[in-house]
């Protein structure tokens, strides 16, 4: 209970995607390890009790960041070396912009994308602004490798459709159009710094009106959820203050189970979901003006 | 070119870099689990997972047998020692003490509380064995909350306590406050709460332990605020052996805040430990076992009521506190709301009518005690917020009502109406850094600029803490008098060699946790005898080679322990001015020492300088008739009176008018601390005071659930403030002299944490006033605010 310490476990570390794709099939109860900043915390406090960790952690390769159209980025990228890409500003700036968001240095120097993802905490920031952008995530296990798009991969707290054995080795954010803006606003907790509530939006604008919009909020529920029916109340009109603040009265709508606990309750938190939806539209809006 | 002397004369007031920060920032520094000592073994500690509980019995069986284990120990093998002293109770009333024991044996009252321990070869297979302990537990029913423990029908804790009441204090005259409020033409009644906090040092606790059977000998380490006082504790009160048979040792500590001021059952159980195995023993706890086990602070509810005449002349001031004391008592908990809250309840104001009842209570909650400003941050809550709200319910300016309520610079040495106990406030000229703040703020232009963001919908506010407090604690004959209830003296020790070279080195009874003791004295060593600071010393933390002290809190190391100091120093001098009018066979009465020389007065050519004059006292063969050998002195001060800094913060807020967010502005402090002797570490204690005042306000708060659960159990969720929270803080001084000592020096380490709370929560008050939201308690989370201003606005 006070322990700080985790069970024993083995350590291998692999050099190379197939090795820690075969160890990870061949050690029982194993896990693998990139940063360790969500896994070694469950460990020491022994809420979590692998027999054996896999490091991929120098498996050269995984930390590309690459834009070709979309943009690629390596699971083995740090949430640091994402939010100071070049690449990834250039083709999308929200997924740098939330980067730079999590937690603190030291967290951003060790924490990975693909050990963010895979973990699914409910505070993360990067689960909703993935599904918002209709990202896909590569996972690679003993059957190769399969695509697995944001909306299926994230199931629920600590939840996702990685089969055991499987790795994340990459995620995708699609090209978006010209036009189009995206913008991630999270209200962090004091202590960890984690989101209470972060909503991503991500909108279309031709000629002043508002053609696609996909507005998603973490923290407040997990899996993240899409806010449809207010995305959808601002498709066809005008990318006005008014039409948002409509919009993002509709937020509540789409977070029937919102997590409540000491900081925040769930009314508060869908409160908050609906203000920050507001001013992430806003923001949205005002990058995705030509 | 200026000479060493010139430069050193200056020292005292110069913001000398601190001498100890090489070692901390290269990481050289020696921390307690730093220490190896061969043949090592490590302690882990079975805590209770219930709040209250009976333990029926306890199979260490399996535990024993796992590999690497090398003892597994239960109360029961420690029943010959009595339970901790209580050294610090409530005075002049009974205080119903109960307190822990090296591990518990039948009983635990919190989560948390020591029941087992495993001696091991490594802390992985301590702690691995732990989960092999069995204990048969007996769930009891609950109480976490102070006012439902208090209330009949709560289940009880301890047969000796009645109601679970630990003492019923009070001080102050009863009827005539009443009285006063009857008559008074407006009468302000409020609940407040000043809510738990975890105080959070970087280091955690620990302790480890050897034992000589040959001498009987224990040396324990530990880290601590106060060694001798960990020493004459455990050696009087629970081995019940000699001083002399105790050596405590305090390594580098890594922050207190008032937590390692105390006897802890575990530093009882490793001295037992080390005996039992043979073999040294150490233990450091864990971030989760500092939430669960380690002190927490404040913890107070209380309803005040204030009478005041409509011009905002306050007349009369009356407060109940229930104060949450936890499951057992640490080591000075009755004293924290007694003597250090309640008789500071006159603040900064002139109040004709005081009186204060304290209700100490037992609850299912970690221990509580003296955490950072100790009893006057929630003394300072309650003045200055009841002041806030006679302002609020008169509609007059805050401003206004406190300097017609100050106590004017002409009435000090002040008694305020006998709650101090004859104690009285030294000096204060109270409007001087108001005025400055004020000035800093630019409190007229914040007002229109106010105006106009109401007229726009937005909430900004600002806030105000005129603040006392006490610090230098304390005269004996005072805090060790029956009524008083400490039962012990609190003067400070020093001694000063100077050696054959003129090096100095300095030993002293109180013990940094963070402070920079070696630079402050350093500075004053070198100032009076003019030295070059590199030539001092100043050795700490060990009782084998420091003279008795009773260590570093309340804000005492430099009014109390930089006071004796400066008076070994006076003795040093007078002997160097003996041996130099010997060496320059003149008159002593003509001998004039300053700047590191001694000369006849009027011949400055001829002088001896400080080395040369100890070289001559240490080899002594041509001394003054019956002058002892050798540059040595120590010093016993005891203070003939506490010292009472003053000041003026304010907090300039903006409210996110949907999401109920505090936004700090601007943080403005204006402290009054006497005589500054290092600038850099006066600012750099003001600063984190601030910091952790500010943090009580926004955003801690230590919270059990009500099977007596710590849900804010790690730094996950209890929100230590980061330094992105804040603006950069706008600190100045003003310098009012005080008398109580000859250095003039009043104590600097708390008037962050004391002022600054209260100030932030007004600033938020003024922000919601136009919602007609006149108070809400701590913290002010967004999510409190929200509901507050949802709910006004109806």
């Amino acid at each position: 209970m006070y322990t700080m310490r985790p069970a024993e476990f083995e350590y291998h570390r692999a050099t190379s995607l197939d090795e820690a794709i075969s160890l990870l099939g061949e050690l029982p109860d194993s896990r693998p390890l990139a940063g360790g900043h969500s896994l070694l915390p469950m460990m020491r406090l022994r809420l979590a009790t692998p027999a054996a960790l896999v490091d991929i952690g120098r498996i050269s390769g995984l930390d590309g960041i690459s834009g070709n159209g979309g943009l690629t980025i390596g699971a083995l990228a740090t949430h640091a070396e994402v939010a100071g890409s070049e690449v990834a500003i250039g083709i999308a700036p929200v997924i740098p912009e939330t980067a730079a968001m999590i937690g603190d240095r030291q967290v951003r120097s060790c924490g990975t994308m693909g050990g963010s993802v895979a973990h699914a905490d409910p505070g993360a920031d990067y689960p909703t602004v993935l599904k918002a952008l209709g990202a896909t995530i590569t996972a690679t296990g003993k059957g190769g490798e399969r695509d697995i798009a944001a909306d299926d991969f994230f199931l629920g707290i600590l939840e996702t459709a990685l089969e055991p054995g499987e790795l994340v080795t990459s995620v995708t954010v699609p090209e978006t159009a010209s036009g189009t803006g995206a913008a991630y606003v999270k209200h962090g907790h004091p202590a960890s710094r984690y989101a209470v509530v972060g909503v991503a939006a991500v909108v279309a604008v031709e000629d002043g009106t508002c053609t696609s919009a996909q507005l998603t909020v973490g923290g407040a529920v997990s899996p993240p959820a899409h806010a449809t029916s207010a995305a959808e109340a601002l498709v066809g009109g005008p990318a006005s203050e008014e039409a948002i603040a409509a919009a993002a009265e509709k937020v509540g709508e789409s977070l029937p189970e919102a997590i409540g606990d000491n900081y925040a309750s769930a009314e508060y938190r869908t409160h908050l979901a609906e203000v920050l939806a507001k001013r992430a539209l806003a923001r949205a809006f005002e990058r995705a003006a030509p | 070119m200026t000479t060493v002397a010139e430069e050193t004369a200056t020292l005292v007031g110069a913001p000398v870099k601190r001498v100890e920060d090489a070692r901390l920032i290269t990481g050289a520094a020696k921390y307690l689990d730093d220490l190896k000592l061969p043949g090592m073994t490590y302690v882990a500690i079975l805590r209770s997972p219930y709040a209250h509980a009976r333990i029926k019995s306890i199979d260490t069986t399996k535990a024993a047998e796992a590999p690497g284990v090398i003892g597994v120990y239960t109360g029961k093998d420690f029943e010959h020692l009595p339970a901790l002293p209580c050294a610090w109770q409530a005075g002049g009333v009974e205080n119903l003490v109960n307190t822990p024991r090296a591990l518990e044996i039948d009983r635990v009252t919190f989560t948390g509380a020591g029941v087992a321990a495993v001696v091991a070869e490594t802390r992985y297979a301590a702690e691995d064995a732990l989960e092999l302990i069995d204990v048969d537990w007996e769930p009891l029913d609950v109480v976490v909350d102070v006012e439902q423990a208090a209330a009949e029908g709560a289940p009880q804790l301890h047969e000796n306590a009645p109601g679970n009441i630990v003492m019923d204090w009070s001080t102050g005259d009863a009827a005539a406050t009443d009285q006063a409020l009857a008559d008074a033409e407006v009468v302000v009644k409020q609940r407040l709460v000043n809510q738990r906090l975890i105080p959070t040092p970087m280091e955690v606790r620990g302790a480890a332990a050897t034992y000589e059977p040959a001498t009987g000998e224990y040396t324990v380490w530990m880290s601590s605020q106060d060694p001798h006082i960990m020493r004459l504790l455990m050696t009087a009160f629970v081995f019940g052996i000699p001083e002399t048979k105790m050596r405590c040792i305090a390594l580098h500590v890594g922050g207190g805040f008032g937590t390692k001021i105390f006897l802890y059952h575990e530093y009882v159980l490793m001295a037992a430990l080390a005996e039992k195995v043979g073999r040294p023993v150490k233990w450091i706890e864990t971030r989760s076992e500092n939430y669960a086990a380690t002190t927490h602070g404040r913890d107070h509810v209380t309803y005040v009521e204030i009478g005041a005449d409509r011009d905002g002349t306050i007349t009369a001031l009356k407060a109940k506190t229930y104060a949450n004391l936890g499951g057992v008592l640490s080591t000075i908990a009755p004293g924290i709301p007694t003597t250090l809250y309640g008789r500071m309840l006159s603040g900064a104001y002139r109040i004709p009518n005081i009186h204060c009842q304290v209700l100490g209570v037992y609850t299912n909650t970690g221990m509580v005690d003296a955490y950072r400003g100790a009893g006057r941050p929630e003394a300072t809550y309650v003045v200055e917020r009841a002041v806030d709200l006679v302002a609020n319910e008169l509609g007059l300016d805050p401003v206004d009502v406190r300097r017609r309520n100050f106590i004017p610079p002409d009435a000090f040495p002040y008694d305020p109406v006998g709650i101090l106990r004859g104690l009285r406030y030294d000096s204060g000229e109270y409007e001087k850094p108001l005025d400055r703040a004020l000035e800093i703020v630019d409190y007229d232009g914040f007002r229109a600029e106010q105006a106009e963001a109401r007229k726009q919908g937005r909430y900004r506010g600002i806030g105000f803490s005129t603040y006392v407090e006490i610090c230098g604690a304390a005269p004996s004959a005072w805090i060790g008098t029956v009524g008083e209830g400490w039962g012990a003296s609190m003067w400070e020790s020093a001694n000063i060699r100077v050696h054959l070279t003129g090096k100095v080195a300095v030993t002293i009874g109180t013990q940094p946790q963070g402070q920079g003791h070696q630079t402050t004295v350093s500075q004053v060593v070198a100032s009076e005898l003019g030295i070059p600071i590199e030539d001092v010393t100043v050795e700490i933390g060990d009782t084998l080679n420091t003279p008795f002290g009773y260590g570093t809190y309340a804000s005492r190391s430099a009014a109390v322990g930089a006071v004796a100091v400066y008076n070994s120093l006076q003795k040093i001098k007078a002997k160097a001015r003996r041996i130099a009018a010997h060496m320059l066979e003149a008159d002593v009465d003509d001998i004039v020492f300053e700047e590191g020389k001694a000369y006849v007065k009027g011949s400055p050519e001829s002088a001896k300088t400080i080395q040369e004059i100890a070289g001559a006292a240490a080899l002594a063969y041509d001394l003054p008739e019956g002058e002892e050998p050798f540059l040595d002195d120590t010093t016993y001060y005891d203070p003939p009176n506490c010292t009472f800094p003053f000041g003026t913060h304010i907090a300039v807020v903006e409210i996110d008018a949907e999401t109920g967010e505090t936004r700090l502005e601007r943080y403005v402090a204006v402290d009054d601390v006497g005589k500054v002797i290092n600038p850099m570490i006066v600012d750099g204690q003001v600063h984190g005071g601030i910091a952790q005042g500010i943090a009580q306000a926004l955003w801690e708060y230590g919270v059990y659930d009500e099977n007596g659960q710590l849900t804010t159990a790690s730094l996950m969720d209890y929100a230590v403030p980061k330094a992105d929270f804040f603006p950069s803080f706008e600190v100045d001084r003003t310098e009012t002299p005080t008398d109580v000592n000859p250095m003039g020096v009043k104590g600097a380490g708390e008037t962050g944490t004391i002022a600054s709370t209260p100030a932030v929560v007004n600033a938020v008050m003024d922000a919601l006033a136009p919602l007609g939201i006149r108070h809400l308690d701590m913290p002010l989370t967004p999510e409190r605010v929200w509901r507050a201003m949802e709910q006004a606005k109806g």
